[in-house]
């Protein structure tokens, strides 16, 4: 009996972990082609505001973190282009003021009993199946539009001026890949919390860029590793009892590292062997 | 005559308070060439950004034919390093090419070898060549073309300008040459547009296949391939970037 229910949870967490990788592993190669990592920061650190705000206005909390999130990312979209301040300043300066201005107002809502520890941490062990159904659902859609703005998200990396020149649209996509970031910020809280959203992001793309040669393969690669680490951080984190969304996380670092002996190791024979 | 492609009007384009380019205005037809000189920060590349749709104009009006291709060839593009990109890959980037259309013009570029390389482990020179090479493929009405000779040697500017002329005849496309040099510019140009956030003067380039003294210093070849460009401004800059007639 108790076996059943162990195992029901911990497939409900592979389930969803495996799902928001696959979804993470393009998204996250756009951040860190497009140098957003930071910027990814600051929307993750806003989630907790959307969170305080869903509570009070009693909506749903992926609602609350989506919105503030993306309004957010339109606040640094406007103030990067007119601020004298630098790029990581302004970012610098909202990520940790609406991060602060989070914390303060869950904590004013003395009668809401909030974990704060799920939001920061994630508690991925925790997810529903109706959650799952969510994430999948939207996690489609995200993919759908992905695959098919695929050539424009490229084109607005390599070059805005070429793109614009190309009828690429730069503009009108960034905001599109904003929107789908905002909306994978606010799954990410679930899984490995608001403190580590971005690692998923970006180290099982960092990873996938040593062994890829377009982007398609780095995309690929992404979301492949991405679900191994998943599928091994919550394995450790069952079996020694450790936190999943950091198990998680030290398990795609791992990879990472593993890819740099790996791609050091290839090269190095490459050269001998020529 | 043949068809307009793009033309500005009395075009400005105003940054922190400072007027980049001001009072533009200039058409280019089907097959025509046109050479834009001007110093540094005399707001060429503004010019060529304006006309390619990237900056909106802040006062007067852009128009460009109905469906129009424009190649557009920036003075720097760097690919971040993390972006995994071959060139092979890079010249499908926004629609997809034949491999042999695709072959065809990289080896006009004489970048064909580097067909499956990262993009990042080219040369400068290599590299610029590759995206001309990209423009080229999307068959451009209208060719923009950012100081496409820079950092090109004398002899590299003459290939380059034959390579121009030769593209111009055979797509029959408008070119607009950004230029860095402000007495030589490529002899087959229409027309000279010289600007110094406004247009200081403009006209048709003087040919020099028949100055002697500048055949005997750069060859033969040289002569044909360069033309001068003789200015005659009525007024001067002043350093606060007013204007004063003489």
């Amino acid at each position: 009996m108790t076996i059943e229910i162990f195992d029901d949870f911990v497939s409900r967490a592979l389930i969803a972990g495996v799902g928001f990788a696959i979804i993470a592993g393009p998204l996250g190669c756009l951040v860190v082609w497009q140098r957003l990592a930071y910027f990814g920061d600051s929307m993750a650190h806003s989630a907790l505001l959307g969170v305080a705000l869903a509570l009070v206005f009693d909506f749903n909390i992926l609602i609350g973190v989506f919105t503030v999130c993306f309004l957010v990312a339109l606040i640094v979209g406007r103030i990067g282009e007119k601020s004298t301040l630098s790029g990581d300043s302004t970012l610098g300066v909202l990520s940790h003021s609406t991060l602060a201005l989070g914390l303060v107002l869950v904590s004013l809502m003395y009668w809401i009993r909030v974990d704060l520890l799920h939001f920061l941490f994630g508690n991925i062990l925790a997810v529903s199946w109706s959650e799952i159904l969510t994430l999948y659902g939207c996690g489609a859609v995200i993919m759908f539009v992905l695959i098919r703005r695929w050539n424009n998200m490229i084109s607005l990396t390599v070059n805005e001026q070429i793109a614009t020149a190309e009828n690429m649209q730069p503009v009108k996509n960034r905001f599109l890949m904003m929107v789908l970031l905002a909306a994978i910020v606010a799954f990410a809280m679930k899984i490995v919390g608001i403190i580590l959203t971005v690692s998923l992001l970006i180290i099982p793309a960092a990873a996938a860029r040593q062994f890829a040669k377009t982007p398609e393969q780095m995309a690929v690669l992404a979301s492949v590793f991405g679900a191994i680490a998943v599928i091994l951080g919550l394995t450790l984190s069952v079996e020694f009892d450790t936190p999943p969304g950091p198990s998680i996380v030290v398990n795609a670092s791992g990879i990472f590292i593993i890819g740099i002996i790996a791609t050091t190791i290839m090269r190095k024979r490459k050269k001998w062997s020529s | 005559m043949n068809p307009v492609l793009a033309s500005l009007k009395s075009v400005g384009v105003i940054r922190n308070g400072r007027w980049l380019i001001q009072g533009i205005s200039l058409s280019i037809r089907k097959g025509e060439i046109i050479s834009l000189i001007g110093p540094n920060g005399s707001g060429k590349t503004t010019v060529a950004r304006v006309l390619s749709g990237s900056i909106a104009p802040d006062s007067g009006s852009v128009s460009r034919a109905d469906g129009i291709r424009i190649g557009y060839v920036p003075q720097r593009l760097v690919i971040d390093s993390t972006l995994p990109m071959t060139v092979r890959r890079l010249m499908n980037m926004n629609e997809k090419f034949d491999t042999a259309e695709i072959e065809q013009v990289l080896d006009e570029m004489k970048v064909l070898k580097s067909a499956d390389q990262p993009v990042q482990e080219l040369s400068g020179g290599e590299f610029q060549r590759v995206i001309f090479a990209r423009a080229l493929l999307r068959k451009p009405d209208l060719l923009l073309l950012d100081e496409p000779s820079q950092g090109l040697d004398f002899r590299g500017e003459i290939k380059l300008y034959n390579q121009i002329v030769d593209i111009r005849d055979r797509l029959n496309c408008g070119i607009l040459l950004v230029c860095h040099n402000l007495h030589m510019v490529m002899a087959k140009t229409d027309s000279v547009i010289c600007i110094n956030s406004h247009i200081c003067c403009a006209g048709t380039p003087v040919n020099v296949v028949n100055d002697e003294a500048f055949e005997d210093l750069f060859g033969p070849e040289a002569a044909r391939s360069h033309a001068l460009y003789r200015h005659q401004h009525d007024h001067t800059h002043l350093p606060d970037g007013s204007v004063r007639s003489v």
